[in-house]
């Protein structure tokens, strides 16, 4: 069967399935709208987050990150996971014992505050629409991919179809859809793992294959990949950091801070029946998600030795000679796949040399050795430029896998996007729809206007962040992780001191917020303007770009958490204790024994 | 909060501390600060430091996710907090 009809089908089948589990199970009350009667068991409920944690940053972008940056991309991996065990421990099960939707209602009842609810009402928002415009643009490039259209029409049916059942489904509707799309997008990412780890190193576990040797060679696959692109002038693949110590370790920390503080994950263990449940769940979710993140240096490591392998044949498994005139493939027999990739714009070949044939290499090496022999070889600067984000996408055709492979791939990718804007898009509406109108404006609101409210308000996002998504502040993954440092600067500080530091009062919690927020938008728009819009950039006032001691503003979220926690502390030693009510509702917070089911009720 | 609340907050404190020292050792430690050091050492094809920063810490955490939901129960029982 054609490649394009393939995809059609395999796509069209997983749409169906996802659609008609919505309707399935359409949700009746308010209640069973958020939290599914808090009922969903946590193996499942493991799985329904892994889908909807596990976004197009994720599965289409991370692991083409990983095999630009090296050993670099591995703050990706330490982050998005380590983060699941402070989000275990330290907030899942105090949350579910805590026993309300959402997280600014529990900030608002811990702060005995609306306004400190709409603070993190505010704060929410931000985080949600930045990562929303992520996935919008990871939608839209999936989509014009895989059904030969515009990207500005693929985010417009990625828009519809988000709508549809994040409207009709509900949390419930979202919950099992979710799990479907778990298990579509888990076999979307290994099935073709395991195909290329056997082709390269024989071993069919990509994790094991990534430390194998190579085919019919005594060298390991890292060791021939280090030699290969230092030759051509790129970094040491697993020893090249991503800008610094420093920056690596302050990049992974707001990641795994930003991820316990991500409203659409917390979000998650209020469905689950019990506090026991909540510990077991977020276990769980990282079981299914180190399924994919474990898998992902195998497919970065072996999609650029594939890559090179390409367009400098013999050079990987031969030990060819990658100066010698004929070692470049001739441009004229590259393969289909990269001609189809050509089309997006996202893969781009220039004959620089005239000599007919592609050169790919690092033509910014400062390496005088290396830049002698690229010189010698006749080369006129590196004609090959692909996008980070085609490469998972890529990976099955540049490895020459079957079709139906191809096709399961953009299934997988379209169901990791789609979830999660699915899942952020709730936890928007929740905060709208209850903390923002029931719990501030209009109090009498009745459940179906609240409902309709919650359904509106997640229209406004689509449109707003789909509008943002056709000019995104940079790649998917980038966008992404600026959302991850606006939560961990703003709502993470705040929701650990409810739950660990009785004395914490309003005032506090609201300055620390406010000033977390602050600082990190500040910085974060200092490079990529004004709420995103270009051409608002003011990098010059703050002293060049990275000028907090080299600190990239993906990575600026722990500074802002410090920040918020150091202003925290200081305003609530100036400002009274709280009441006494609330010191005693943090210690009943703390044991797991009484946790009633879910109320939306105060 | 009685005597008994006191302790059975220490003892959770506790847990949470011992695990995120490991928490913090093997990917903050063996993934990133300790990581070019490590790389001399060799865990079938994968240098070490790269290991941890690429596999081995998210090993790690799964097990002490785990970990961590046991040793909560057994403190939950023990000071007689736990659920139904």
């Amino acid at each position: 069967m054609e490649l394009q009809t393939t995809i059609y089908l395999v796509v069209g089948a997983t749409f169906a399935l996802y659609i008609g589990i919505a309707l399935w199970a359409r949700a009746g009350s308010t209640s069973e709208f958020y939290a599914a009667g808090g009922q969903v068991p946590p193996v499942m409920n493991g799985m329904a987050t892994a889908a909807d944690w596990m976004s197009a940053a994720s599965f289409i972008s991370m692991a083409g990150l990983i095999s630009n940056m090296g050993y670099g991309g591995g703050l990706f991996l330490m982050g998005w996971t380590g983060g699941y065990v402070l989000l275990a421990m330290l907030l899942a099960p105090y949350l579910r014992k805590f026993g309300k939707f959402t997280v600014p209602q529990f900030i608002g009842d811990r702060f005995y505050s609306k306004s400190a609810s709409t603070v993190a009402v505010a704060c929410l928002l931000t985080a949600s629409i930045t990562y929303i415009i992520g996935q919008m643009t990871g939608v839209g490039v999936a989509f014009s991919r895989f059904l030969g259209v515009s990207s500005e029409t693929g985010i417009y049916v990625g828009m519809g179809i988000v709508f549809l059942y994040a409207v009709f489904g509900g949390m419930k509707g979202i919950t099992y859809t979710q799990v479907a799309q778990y298990i579509v997008l888990i076999a979307a990412y290994i099935i073709p793992a395991v195909f290329i780890s056997i082709q390269l190193t024989g071993n069919p576990i990509p994790q094991l294959g990534l430390g194998s040797s190579l085919s019919g060679h005594d060298v390991s696959l890292l060791a021939t990949l280090d030699k290969v692109v230092t030759d051509l002038g790129f970094p040491n693949y697993t020893t090249s950091d991503a800008g610094g110590m420093l920056n690596m370790f302050v990049y992974t920390m707001s990641l795994m801070i930003g991820t316990a503080g991500l409203p659409h994950v917390i979000m998650r263990f209020f469905t689950v029946p019990t506090v026991a449940a909540a510990r077991s769940s977020a276990g769980w979710a990282l079981v299914f998600i180190a399924l994919l993140y474990t898998t992902a240096p195998a497919v970065a490591a072996m999609a650029r030795t594939n890559l090179i392998r390409t367009i400098t044949p013999g050079v990987v498994m031969e030990n060819k000679d990658p100066y010698a005139a004929d070692s470049q493939i001739l441009a004229a027999d590259r393969p289909d796949w990269m001609k189809r990739w050509e089309k997006t714009g996202l893969l781009k070949w220039e004959d620089k040399n005239g000599d007919g044939r592609i050169q790919y290499y690092n033509d910014k090496s400062k390496n005088e050795a290396f830049k002698a022999k690229a010189e010698g070889a006749g080369w006129k600067g590196n004609e090959l430029t692909v996008n980070a984000d085609i490469i998972v996408l890529a990976n099955p055709e540049i490895a020459l896998l079957p079709n139906w492979v191809i096709a399961l791939v953009a299934a997988g990718g379209l169901a990791a996007a789609l979830s999660t804007a699915a899942g952020l898009l709730m936890a928007i509406s929740a905060a709208v729809s209850h903390d923002l109108i029931k719990n501030v404006f209009v109090p009498d609101i009745s459940e179906k206007n609240e409902l309709l409210a919650g359904k509106i308000s997640m229209a406004v996002a689509i449109v707003i962040s789909g509008y943002l998504g056709l000019n995104p502040p940079g790649f998917a993954a980038g966008t992404v992780a600026l959302a991850f440092g606006i939560a961990a600067s703003s709502l993470f500080p705040a929701i650990m001191m409810g739950i660990f530091s009785k004395k914490m009062n309003k005032e506090g919690a609201m300055c620390g917020m406010l000033a977390g927020l602050f600082v990190t938008l500040f910085y974060v728009f200092a490079h990529k303007g004004i709420f995103f819009i270009k051409g608002t950039e003011y990098v010059d006032l703050i002293g060049g770009p990275n000028s907090f001691f080299g600190i990239t503003p993906e990575a600026f979220g722990a500074i802002g958490a410090l920040f918020n926690f150091i202003v925290a502390f200081v305003v609530d030693k100036m400002t009274p204790e709280p009441p006494a009510h609330i010191q005693a509702m943090v210690e009943a917070v703390r044991i797991p024994r009484g946790s009633g089911a879910v109320t939306g009720a105060h | 909060m009685d005597d008994s609340g006191k302790a059975y907050w220490s003892a959770t404190l506790g847990l949470l501390g011992k695990i995120l020292v490991v928490w913090f050792l093997v990917s903050f430690g063996a993934g990133i600060l300790f990581a070019p050091a490590l790389n001399s050492f060799h865990l079938g094809g994968y240098p070490l430091g790269f290991w941890f920063a690429q596999q081995g810490s998210m090993y790690v955490f799964i097990a002490l996710i785990f970990y961590y939901r046991k040793k909560m129960g057994e403190i939950d029982r023990q000071f007689d907090v736990h659920e139904e």
